[in-house]
């Protein structure tokens, strides 16, 4: 069935059809309407649920902790302040190996207070063990929601999924909603192997020596490896369903290109457009969208930028005293692998805005300099 | 006397507590009212570390360990992550010290007791965060050594009246109890299994680790407490009903129940006098309370 939605809503229907159980969440600009409608959603009885009000955020995922230990579906929204008052428990819940699903909507770090899109906020919990997935359309939120659950699920890891503030949240997008009995079949309901359980019971996370807890985060990092194609697996049950495939990166127009532009979020559709006006005008530049950077997509990466002769990653986050972020992680990709010139640009943060031309002038720069630079902000203003 | 504490035991020997302490003390009769028909969350403090080392565990239920500050709300979304399987006979405890209470924990304290979610949160309060060494909390009484109020500079100010807090969130039931008295301990316990909505119960359980008294002394210190009015035993219904559960007819004078520990021992005379008289005048305002 094809709805117009704001990217909000999309979120709260993928909740929906994803049949959560326990929703913990606290409202913050530009997330509040996921929550308001999964309030609703509860209330009118179209999803059996328990909604938790909490106090704040650390409850909010405090309380998607407490349940998902029980062994039931638990869900969270939040964006920016929120997602870093719950960075202790966004620990907790991978380390505890808890597959909770959760939607950060992108939004710029106070202060100043800024309600605006940029991915400060999200990039900053890159080192907690959760899986990061970057939406870029309505449509993709509604998915992933989905997705990262059958994912999740199976790795025992958390997933949290994220979209720029208001060019997404905020913005009316048609999007096909998958009957129920479709997602039923590909997402049964979660019974874990060990969990809260009166007639067996044990202590979690409790006390642990040296002897013990590398382990534990060797395990992690296992199930962060063995994620890559578990995504791709869970990606092709899904386009059987649905007939749309969701990958860990997605290329466009990469396979004969000079130079290829690796992009995150809205900023990837803008680019995609980008890319068809300049091969219009006779340029070799191709789009790499990076869907998910936690686990990081390094083979499928590399597979796509072999062949070009240059690399511009373009990033609406900063990390203060260095450089763009995808841009590091695409730049440690390539060391022992590949001499590619990496140009870093920066542009969009605090929710300026990107334009076409934008993007067409970074192609334009790179394409015509050959002395690559880490750190170049786009269009600043003093 | 016939005596009415149950004689089933939950908890497993091989526990990691300090000789004489209070806190695991507590944790025994607690268990022995809510049976094998419990979950445990427990917050950073002595009890993260009386459970046990990873894979062992002392409580013989099942148990989450949690952040410092998260003890009402992990309990608050483990029952309703039970609820929405329909198993709702199961109890759902946090358990948490007086800084995981009184101080960090606040806030999601009130928020589940705001709510009134379905959980028991039982605080056993040994008045100082023990598990990091002895460092003063809101819990800590006046006049006190810790190792971050040292006797130069022992705890000034008033010890935070937590009860008084819960009550006014009007929760369906307050109490505070002691391990001086198991019997009205367990009693609450039992109340408190039957009571549906937000309970809290406030236990005063010594620690001659952060105490500095002989760990012999424990119960008999849990009793002076009550003796003395330091600490009252009584409870609260909805907020509104109170009732004292045990009734001291003479109260014995501080000095008795502060010469048993070291954490008074600087108190100079003119002190002793000054904590003696708000001892008093706070157990005039309880007695208005109880009338
Ligand atoms: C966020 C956070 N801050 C600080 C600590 C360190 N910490 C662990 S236990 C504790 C004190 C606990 O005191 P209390 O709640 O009174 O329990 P007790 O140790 O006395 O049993 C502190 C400060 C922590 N674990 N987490
Ligand atoms: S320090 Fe005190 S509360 Fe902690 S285990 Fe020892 S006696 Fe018990």
């Amino acid at each position: 069935m094809k709805k117009t939605m704001l990217g909000n809503y999309a979120a709260s229907w993928g909740a929906q059809l994803s049949r959560v159980q326990v929703i913990s969440a606290y409202p913050i600009t530009p997330q509040t309407l996921i929550v308001e409608k999964l309030s609703e959603i509860v209330a009118d009885g179209k999803l059996d649920a328990k909604f938790i009000k909490v106090e704040s955020e650390h409850s909010a995922m405090s309380g998607c902790i407490g349940a998902s230990a029980t062994g039931v579906r638990a869900y969270t929204a939040t964006s920016a302040q929120g997602l870093a008052l719950m960075h202790e428990m966004l620990h907790w819940a991978a380390l505890a190996r808890l597959p909770i699903v959760m939607t950060n909507v992108n939004r710029a770090m106070a202060p100043g207070w800024s309600i605006w899109a940029d991915q400060n906020d999200s990039l900053s919990q890159r080192d907690t063990g959760w899986m990061q997935i970057y939406a870029s359309s309505s449509q993709d939120i509604l998915d992933s929601t989905i997705l990262a659950y059958k994912v999740s699920e199976k790795l025992l890891l958390p997933t949290f999924i994220t979209f720029d503030a208001f060019f997404l949240s905020h913005t009316l997008e048609v999007v096909d909603m998958p009957p129920i009995e479709d997602i039923d079949k590909f997402l049964p309901p979660y019974n874990p192997e060990y969990k809260l359980d009166v007639n067996d019971p044990r202590s979690f996370g409790a006390l642990t020596s040296e002897e013990h807890y590398y382990e534990f985060r060797y395990k992690m990092q296992k199930a962060m490896e063995d994620a890559i194609p578990v995504i791709k697996e869970a990606g092709r049950g899904y386009e059987k369903l649905t007939g749309r495939y969701y990958d860990l990166i997605h290329p466009y127009r990469c396979e004969d290109a000079d130079l290829v532009l690796v992009t995150s979020g809205t900023i990837a559709e803008t680019t995609n457009v980008a890319v068809d006006e300049l091969r219009k005008e006779g340029k070799k530049v191709g789009n790499l969208k990076i869907r998910i950077i936690r686990p990081y997509p390094k083979e499928d990466v590399l597979r796509i930028i072999q062949k070009c002769k240059k690399i511009a990653v373009i990033d609406r986050n900063i990390s203060c005293g260095y450089h763009g972020i995808f841009a590091q992680e695409l730049k440690s990709a390539l060391y022992n692998e590949k001499e590619i010139p990496v140009w870093g640009y920066i542009i969009g943060l605090g929710g300026r805005d990107v334009k076409i031309e934008d993007i067409k002038d970074i192609a334009d720069e790179t394409l015509k300099n050959d002395t690559p630079k880490d750190l170049i902000w786009k269009g600043v203003k003093l | 006397m016939r005596l009415t504490i149950p004689e089933q035991e939950i908890m497993q020997p091989g526990h990691l507590a300090c000789q004489g302490c209070g806190g695991s003390l507590a944790m025994r009769y607690a268990l022995k009212v809510f049976g094998k028909d419990a979950i445990l969350t427990l917050p950073a403090c002595c009890w993260s570390v009386i459970d046990g080392p990873f894979p062992y565990t002392a409580v013989g239920v099942p148990l989450f360990h949690t952040a410092f500050e998260t003890a009402a709300i992990m309990a608050s979304g483990i029952k309703a992550g039970l609820d929405i399987q329909g198993k709702t006979s199961t109890n759902v405890i946090a358990w948490a010290g007086d800084g995981g209470t009184f101080d960090i924990g606040m806030a999601a304290l009130s928020g589940s007791a705001e709510r009134n979610d379905d959980i028991l949160y039982i605080c056993y309060d040994n008045e100082a965060y023990m598990n990091t060494g002895i460092q003063r909390s809101s819990a800590t009484p006046h006049g006190a050594w810790t190792t971050t109020t040292p006797v130069k500079h022992y705890k000034r100010g008033r010890k935070k009246n937590i009860v008084e807090i819960m009550v006014a969130h009007r929760v369906p039931y307050t109490a505070t109890a002691s391990v001086g008295y198991p019997e009205d301990f367990i009693k609450k316990l039992k109340k408190a299994k039957e009571t549906r909505g937000f309970k809290f119960l406030h236990v005063l359980a010594p620690c001659p680790t952060g105490w500095k008294s002989d760990p012999k002394y424990t119960v008999k210190l849990a009793k002076l407490a009550v003796q003395t009015n330091v600490f009252p035993i009584y409870e609260v219904e909805d907020g509104i009903r109170y009732r004292q559960t045990i009734r001291v007819k003479e109260r014995k004078p501080i000095t008795e129940y502060f010469k048993y520990q070291g954490r008074f021992k600087h108190l100079k005379e003119e002190e002793v006098e000054f904590i003696q008289k708000r001892v008093d005048e706070d157990y005039e305002i309880l007695l208005r309370k109880l009338s």
